[in-house]
C-alpha cells in the first residue's frame, strides 16, 4: 500500500537517486534572537549540506541550537546572517507569503505532540494541506482516504484525534505531512511522546518514506532512535560538533 | 469552485463555533438584541411618523387656515349686570381680498361659527353651526354618507338647509329616515340635505377645520338668521361679540407657494387689522416640522438601538480574542503547514461573520415580533420598512467585520514558532 501511493506521488524524485544533489544548503548561518534584554546567539556559523534522499538525525543537548536549526530548515524562521538555500532558493530573501508557500508545497512536518486539530476529524486533519493548496473537496477526500489507509487508519477517518491512541495520532500526523507530497519531511522528536514499541513502528514508517526517496530530517535526543538515520548530526553551543554517517 | 470553497469555509467556521455552543449563543445574543431593537425602534418611529403625517394631511397640505382669535386685552370681564361687547375676528372683506388679490390662492372657504342646540322630536344635541359656502366641501374633503353637499343655489336663495356631521345625525335622526328631515337649530328649522363623515384630528395645536358636532348651513342663511352679533348669557352678565367670520380656509395652487402666500396673507391682514385678532396656521409648515421631528426621533431611537449593537459587537470581539488565545496552537499548526496570514484572517473573520449574521437574522425575527406586540398591546402604530431590515442586517454584517478584524489580525500575526510551542 505504501509502495503504490508513494510511487504515484513522488515520481519526480525517482531520477535524483543517481547523483546526490544538495536539497538544503547552509552557508555560514547565524541565528540570533532577543530574549529579554540579552541576545541569544543560537547558531554560530553553520555550514552544512543535506543531500536529496538522505535521512538525518540532529542530536544535541537542550540549548545546543537543534530546535533553532529545525525552525530554520522548516522555513518557520529566517537566518540572521548567512545563506540558507532550500532547493536553491534563499530563504532570507523570501517574504512571509513566499515562506508559507514553500512550507505548503515542499515541506512536511511531524511534531512530538502530534499537533492535530482537535475539533477536526482524521480525514479533515489529513486534508488540511490540500485545503490550503486549493484542492477540490472531492479530490482531497479521496487523497485523504488513501493516505489514511497507508498508515493503517482507513477505518478511523471520521474519528476525532482524542478518540485515538498516541501512536495512531502520530500516524495521522504522518499522513497529513505526506498529503502535499513534500520533498523534505521535518520531524521534531516524533517518538518523544510514545512508548518504545510504538516509537519503533513510527520509525519503521519514516524509514519506509526514506526508502522511497524522501529527505528526512529528524531532531531527537534518543541515541537508539537516531540509529535509524543514515546521518547523525551532533550539535553543541550553536555549532556543528560532529557528523556520523 | 469558489462557491464550494466558501461554503466549506463557512461550514468549518460553524463547526468551530459549535464546539462552544453556549458561548457562541450568548455571544450572538448581543447582536440579536441589537438588531432586534434597531428594527423595533425604527418601526415605532416610522409608525408614529406616518400617523402624525396622516393627521396633518387631513388638515390639507395645500391649505392655509386663518382663525379668528379674541385678543387678550379685550377679554377682561365686565362688571356684573353690564354688557361688554367685543369686536374682533375676520371680515367678509378679508375673504374677498384673499380671493381677489392673491393669484396663488385658488379657492377660499369662509366659516361663521355658532353654538346652538339642535332638536328633532325628543332628541336634542349641542351643535356647532358652520355657516359656509360650497367651496368648504372641496377644501375640507370629507366623504358623503348620504344626500349631497351644500351648493350654489342654497347660497343664492339663503335656503334653510343643512349638512350634518355623522355624530350629530346619529344623535338626532336615530331610527329615522335621514335626508329631508326638518331639524330645529337655534330658533329655526333646517332641512337635512346631506350627511358627511368627519375626519377630525389635531396636530401641533392645530385642529382640523371640521368637528364631529358640525352642522353646515349656507353662509347667507347664517347671516340672515343669526346676524354678526352673538350674545351669550353667563352668570349675571351678557357677553356680546361681533364677529363676522371665525375662520377662512385658503387653498394655494402649489405646495411650493404655500409658505410665500402665507407670508403675504399675514402682511395683508396686518395692514387691515388694528389688533392681532387672527392667527394663521399652515399645515404644510406643521408637516415639515413633524417630518423633521420624526426624523430626529428616528435618529435618536436608532442610535440608542445602535449602541446595543455596538455592545454586541464588543461582545463578539471579546469572545473572538479569547478564541484566538485558546486556539493559538491550531493557528501555529495551520501556519506551519503553509497557511498564509490572509487565510488565517479569513478563517477567523468568517467565524465572526457567521456569529454576527446569524445573530442578525434571529434579531430580524425579534425585530419583526416586537412591533407586532407593541401594536397589539399598546395599540401604537408600527411600520416595519424594508430599508430598516436591510440597514440592520448590513450593520450586523459590518459589526462582524469590524469587530472580527482585530482578533483575526492578532491570530494572523502570531509567530508560528511561538504559537506551536503554546500550551
Amino acid at each position: 500500500m505504501i509502495q503504490t501511493v508513494l510511487q504515484s506521488s513522488s515520481h519526480d524524485h525517482a531520477d535524483s537517486d543517481a547523483a546526490p544533489e544538495a536539497v538544503i544548503q547552509l552557508q555560514q548561518v547565524h541565528k540570533r534572537y532577543p530574549m529579554g534584554r540579552e541576545c541569544v546567539h543560537a547558531l554560530r556559523g553553520v555550514d552544512l549540506e543535506f543531500n536529496r534522499g538522505s535521512f538525518w538525525a540532529i542530536m544535541g543537548a537542550s540549548g545546543s541550537g537543534k530546535s533553532t536549526m529545525l525552525n530554520l530548515l522548516g522555513c518557520l524562521d529566517r537566518p540572521s546572517e548567512g545563506r540558507l538555500l532550500i532547493e536553491g532558493r534563499d530563504t532570507a530573501k523570501l517574504n512571509d507569503n513566499e515562506l508559507s508557500d514553500l512550507r505548503l508545497r515542499r515541506l512536511g512536518f511531524i511534531f512530538q505532540s502530534f499537533n492535530l486539530i482537535p475539533q477536526l476529524t482524521v480525514r479533515e486533519n489529513i486534508e488540511m494541506p490540500l485545503y490550503y493548496l486549493g484542492w477540490e473537496p472531492a479530490d482531497s477526500a479521496v487523497r485523504a482516504g488513501e493516505l489514511a489507509a497507508m498508515v493503517d487508519l482507513g477505518n478511523r477517518l471520521d474519528h476525532r484525534p482524542a478518540e485515538l491512541s498516541g501512536g495512531q495520532q502520530q500516524r495521522v500526523a504522518i499522513a497529513r505531512s505526506l498529503a502535499n507530497d513534500p520533498a523534505i519531511i521535518l520531524a521534531d522528536e516524533p517518538t518523544g511522546n510514545l512508548d518504545t514499541a510504538t516509537g519503533e513502528a513510527i520509525m519503521d514508517m519514516l524509514k519506509n518514506l526514506h526508502a522511497q526517496g524522501r529527505t528526512i530530517i529528524m531532531v531527537t535526543h534518543e541515541p537508539d532512535i537516531a540509529e535509524h538515520a543514515s546521518h547523525r548530526l551532533h550539535m553543541r553551543d550553536g555549532e556543528v560538533d560532529r557528523i556520523e554517517c | 469552485m469558489n462557491r464550494i470553497r466558501i461554503i466549506r469555509d463557512v461550514k468549518l467556521g460553524v463547526k468551530s463555533l459549535m464546539l462552544h455552543k453556549l458561548r457562541s449563543l450568548l455571544t450572538m445574543l448581543g447582536v440579536v438584541f441589537g438588531v432586534g431593537s434597531v428594527v423595533a425602534m425604527l418601526s415605532i418611529g416610522e409608525g408614529a411618523s406616518r400617523q402624525a403625517l396622516a393627521e396633518i394631511r387631513k388638515l390639507g397640505a395645500n391649505n392655509i387656515l386663518i382663525n379668528a382669535m379674541k385678543p387678550e386685552d379685550d377679554s377682561r370681564p365686565g362688571r356684573s349686570g353690564r354688557t361688554v361687547m367685543s369686536v374682533y375676528g375676520l371680515l367678509y372683506t378679508d375673504e374677498q381680498r384673499l380671493k381677489e388679490s392673491f393669484p396663488s390662492i385658488t379657492s377660499t372657504a369662509p366659516a361663521k361659527i355658532l353654538r346652538r342646540e339642535a332638536r328633532l322630536g325628543e332628541h336634542t344635541t349641542e351643535v356647532r353651526i358652520v355657516g359656509t359656502t360650497p367651496e368648504w366641501f372641496s377644501l375640507v374633503q370629507r366623504p358623503l354618507i348620504a344626500g349631497r353637499y351644500l351648493n350654489a343655489l342654497d347660497q343664492q336663495t339663503s335656503a334653510n338647509v343643512c349638512v350634518l356631521a355623522e355624530l350629530v345625525a346619529r344623535k338626532l335622526l336615530a331610527g329615522h329616515h335621514t335626508i329631508g328631515q326638518n331639524v330645529r337649530i337655534g330658533g329655526d328649522y333646517f332641512t337635512v340635505v346631506g350627511i358627511i363623515r368627519n375626519e377630525t384630528a389635531s396636530s401641533g395645536g392645530v385642529q382640523t377645520p371640521d368637528q364631529p358636532v358640525d352642522a353646515y348651513i349656507p353662509l347667507a342663511t347664517g347671516r340672515a338668521l343669526f346676524g354678526d352679533i352673538n350674545t351669550q348669557r353667563k352668570t349675571g352678565q351678557f357677553i356680546r361679540e361681533r364677529v363676522e367670520l371665525h375662520q377662512i380656509i385658503a387653498q394655494v395652487d402649489k405646495i411650493e407657494n404655500v409658505q410665500a402666500t402665507a407670508t403675504a396673507v399675514k402682511a395683508m391682514l396686518e395692514r387691515f387689522h388694528k389688533q392681532e385678532d387672527y392667527k394663521l396656521a399652515i399645515p404644510l409648515a406643521l408637516l415639515r416640522q413633524a417630518e423633521e421631528t420624526q426624523r430626529i426621533f428616528s435618529i435618536v431611537l436608532g442610535s440608542i438601538a445602535g449602541i446595543s449593537l455596538l455592545v454586541g459587537g464588543i461582545g463578539i470581539m471579546n469572545i473572538m480574542l479569547a478564541s484566538v488565545t485558546e486556539r493559538t496552537r491550531e493557528i501555529g499548526i495551520r501556519r506551519a503547514i503553509g497557511a498564509q496570514r490572509k487565510q488565517i484572517i479569513l478563517q477567523f473573520l468568517i467565524e465572526t461573520m457567521v456569529l454576527s449574521i446569524a445573530g442578525g437574522l434571529v434579531g430580524l425575527g425579534l425585530g419583526l415580533l416586537i412591533p407586532l406586540a407593541i401594536t397589539y398591546f399598546a395599540s401604537m402604530p408600527t411600520v416595519v420598512t424594508a430599508w430598516s431590515l436591510i440597514l440592520s442586517l448590513s450593520i450586523s454584517a459590518f459589526v462582524g467585520i469590524v469587530f472580527g478584524l482585530y482578533p483575526a489580525y492578532r491570530a494572523a500575526m502570531l509567530d508560528p514558532i511561538v504559537a506551536l510551542r503554546h500550551e
